[in-house]
C-alpha cells in the first residue's frame, strides 16, 4: 500500500484516503496560445519510468491538494510538499539527488 | 517448418515425440532491416505478420527486451469481444474479432478461439439505457449484440445471483461471438509465423536510442548494437512514453497498473464471460478450471507491474456479490501489467513527427482483443506509409483537433 504524508495535516495517509490527480507543475494554457500548446496542456504528459511529480488530494482526510515526488519503478516517495508552488522545492530535488547517488 | 497436423501429432506419437522443430528461429540481429518493429507483444507481432503476409515485407526484425509476450499479451485476462459504442472502435474491433475466428487455421497454430458469449452485466438503470444503446449502435455497425433480460442471464450463467445486497442485475448486453482465447498461444504463434516469412524475432535485447537524421529514423541501439532501419514501428504499449522520449516527441499516454488474479482450479460452472462494469468485476473459467479475474486499473502511473491491494478487495467483494459460490475459493496467483492510457481510452495507430517512424500504443486495459485486427491496420500503414480506412480515425492528431474516440463513458471498466 502506498503511503504519502500529507504536508497540510501531517497525516501518513494511504492511499485509500488519497486521490491520485495526475502530473503536477502542468502549466495552464491561456485564451492566446497555439494549438500545440494547448493540446500540450490538455494531453500530452511526463510518463517517466523514474521520478514523477504528481498532484494528489487527501480527500477523505483535510480534503487539500498537495504535490508528491515519487519513483514510478521503485515506489519510492522522494517527499510531498505544498500545491502552492510551480516547480519541485529545493529539498525534494536535494532528496532525489541523495537517493539517486546511493 | 514442419507443419502442424492431427498426422503429425500421430507421427511423433508413434517416435517418442523426438521429431518436433523449434517453433521459432532464435534469432541474432543482422545489420539493417528494411522495417524494424520495437516490442515482440501481439501487436508488434501481429503488424509483423501481416506486413508479410498482406505487403510481401519480410526484411522485417521485432526487437523484444525481455521474453515474447512476457508483456501484456502474456498477463492479460483473454477476453475478446468488438461491442463497442463508436464506429471506428466497431470497426477494427469487430475486424480482430473476426480474424480470431480463423486465426488457428492462418497461423497453423492452436490459439484456442472460443467463442463463448460474453455478458456485460445491467446494475443500474442507466447502465441499462447504455447497454440498450449500443445494442443498437452494434445493429446499425453490423457487430451481432443483444440486450437480454435478467431470466435469460440467468439461463446463460446459473452462478450468478440476480438480487445481490447492492445492484441487482436488470439485464445484459449479450455478444454470442466474443468469447477468449489463449493468449500465449497468440503470441507463439505469430512468431512461428513470421519466422517461417524468413522475419528475424529477437528477445533479450533492449532497445537503448533511435538514431535521426533530418526528420528520419536510421536506425536503433539496442543492447546487442546498432541495427539500421528503413522504417521503424514502435509497439510496446506501456513503455511507449520511453520509446517517443528517445525519438524526441511526447505522447498522450499514461503507464498504470492493472491486475488479476486466478483461483484454483474448480469443475466446469460458467461456460460464459460475465462482466460486471459498475461493481468492477469481470470473471471467466479457463478450460483447466482456474476462475479468471480482473478488475480494476490504478489511478496513478506506476511502472512496477505489481499494483495496489485495494483493488484486488474490491474486485473480490463486487464478484462475491455477484456470484455468491466463489466466496470459499482460493486465489492461486495475481499479478499485474503495465497498460498504456490515452485521453479517450482509445488507442492509437499512427505516423509521427519522424517521416518514416510509426506507432501503435494506447490500448490500455484491452487490447488483446484487437491483436489481429491492430496488426493487419498497423501494416497497412507502415507498408503504404500512411493510415487506411481502419487506422485513420486512431492518428494522433486527433487529441489536437478534439476528434476524440470516446470509449471510456461505453467501457467504463478495464478489460
Ligand atoms: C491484467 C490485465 C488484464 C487484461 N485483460 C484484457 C482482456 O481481458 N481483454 C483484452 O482485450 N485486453 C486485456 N488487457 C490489455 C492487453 O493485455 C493489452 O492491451 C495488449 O496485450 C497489449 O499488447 P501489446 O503488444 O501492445 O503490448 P505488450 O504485450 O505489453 O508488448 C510490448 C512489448 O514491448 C517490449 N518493450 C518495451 N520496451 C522495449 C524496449 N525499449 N526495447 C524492446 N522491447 C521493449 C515489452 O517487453 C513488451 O513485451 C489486459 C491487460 C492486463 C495488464
Ligand atoms: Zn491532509
Amino acid at each position: 500500500m502506498l503511503i504519502l504524508t500529507c504536508p497540510y495535516c501531517g497525516t501518513a495517509a494511504d492511499e485509500t484516503e488519497l486521490h491520485p490527480g495526475g502530473e503536477a507543475h502542468v502549466v495552464r494554457a491561456g485564451p492566446e496560445a497555439d494549438e500545440d500548446t494547448f493540446e500540450a496542456y490538455l494531453f500530452q504528459r511526463a510518463n517517466p519510468r523514474g521520478v514523477h511529480f504528481e498532484r494528489w488530494r487527501h480527500s477523505h482526510g483535510c480534503g487539500k491538494w498537495f504535490h508528491a515526488a515519487r519513483d514510478t519503478l521503485t515506489m519510492q516517495v522522494h517527499g510531498t510538499y505544498p500545491a502552492q508552488v510551480t516547480e519541485p522545492p529545493q529539498d525534494i530535488l536535494d532528496a532525489i539527488e541523495e537517493a539517486r547517488a546511493r | 517448418m514442419k507443419h502442424y497436423s492431427a498426422f503429425a501429432i500421430a507421427r511423433e506419437a508413434l517416435r517418442n515425440h523426438t521429431g518436433w522443430q523449434r517453433a521459432w528461429r532464435d534469432a541474432q540481429p543482422k545489420s539493417r532491416y528494411d522495417v524494424v518493429i520495437v516490442g515482440a507483444g501481439g501487436h508488434g507481432l501481429a503488424t509483423a505478420y501481416h506486413l508479410g503476409k498482406n505487403h510481401g515485407i519480410t526484411n522485417v526484425a521485432v526487437i523484444e527486451k525481455g521474453w515474447l509476450g512476457g508483456g501484456n499479451t502474456g498477463r492479460n485476462t483473454t477476453i475478446i469481444r468488438s461491442n463497442y459504442l463508436q464506429d471506428p472502435s466497431a470497426a477494427i474491433y469487430e475486424k480482430s474479432r473476426a480474424l480470431y475466428e480463423t486465426m488457428s487455421q492462418d497461423l497453423n497454430y492452436n490459439v484456442m478461439f472460443s467463442p463463448r458469449g460474453v455478458m456485460m452485466l445491467a446494475q443500474t438503470e442507466h447502465e441499462v439505457r447504455g447497454y440498450k444503446r449500443t445494442a443498437h449502435a452494434n445493429g446499425l455497425q453490423g457487430v451481432q449484440t443483444e440486450f437480454i433480460s435478467p431470466k435469460r442471464v440467468k439461463e446463460r450463467c446459473p452462478i450468478i445471483e440476480l438480487k445481490g445486497p447492492r445492484y441487482p442485475v436488470l439485464g445484459a448486453l449479450w455478444q454470442p461471438r466474443a468469447g477468449t482465447a489463449r493468449h500465449d498461444a497468440v503470441a507463439w504463434g505469430y512468431a512461428r509465423a513470421c519466422s517461417n516469412m524468413g522475419m528475424d524475432i529477437i528477445q533479450q535485447c533492449e532497445v537503448t536510442g533511435i538514431r535521426s537524421e533530418g526528420g528520419r529514423v536510421t536506425g536503433v541501439s539496442t543492447s546487442k548494437g546498432e541495427i539500421d532501419c528503413g522504417k521503424l514501428c514502435m509497439v510496446v504499449a506501456g513503455h511507449s512514453g520511453r520509446l517517443a522520449e528517445m525519438a524526441g516527441f511526447r505522447l498522450p499516454v499514461e503507464s498504470v497498473a492493472l491486475q488479476a488474479l486466478v483461483s484454483e482450479p474448480i469443475k466446469p460452472c460458467m461456460d460464459v464471460v460475465v462482466m460486471a462494469n459498475t461493481v468492477h468485476g469481470y470473471m471467466s473459467q479457463s478450460d483447466k478450471g482456474e476462475m479468471v479475474i480482473g478488475g480494476g486499473a490504478d489511478g496513478y502511473n506506476n511502472y512496477t507491474q505489481r499494483g495496489s491491494f485495494h483493488h484486488i478487495e474490491e474486485t473480490v467483494r463486487a464478484l462475491i456479490e455477484t456470484f455468491p459460490m466463489i466466496s470459499r475459493l482460493k486465489m492461486l496467483r495475481q499479478w499485474g501489467g503495465i497498460v498504456d492510457m490515452t485521453g479517450d481510452r482509445s488507442p492509437i495507430i499512427s505516423k509521427t513527427p519522424l517521416e518514416n517512424c510509426f506507432i501503435n500504443c494506447g490500448w490500455g486495459t484491452g487490447g488483446f482483443k484487437a491483436i489481429p485486427g491492430s496488426g493487419w491496420a498497423t501494416a497497412e500503414m507502415v507498408a503504404n506509409g500512411t493510415p487506411g480506412p481502419l487506422a485513420e480515425a486512431f492518428g494522433l492528431e486527433r487529441f489536437r483537433e478534439g476528434r476524440f474516440i470516446d470509449e471510456s463513458v461505453a467501457a467504463g471498466v478495464a478489460h
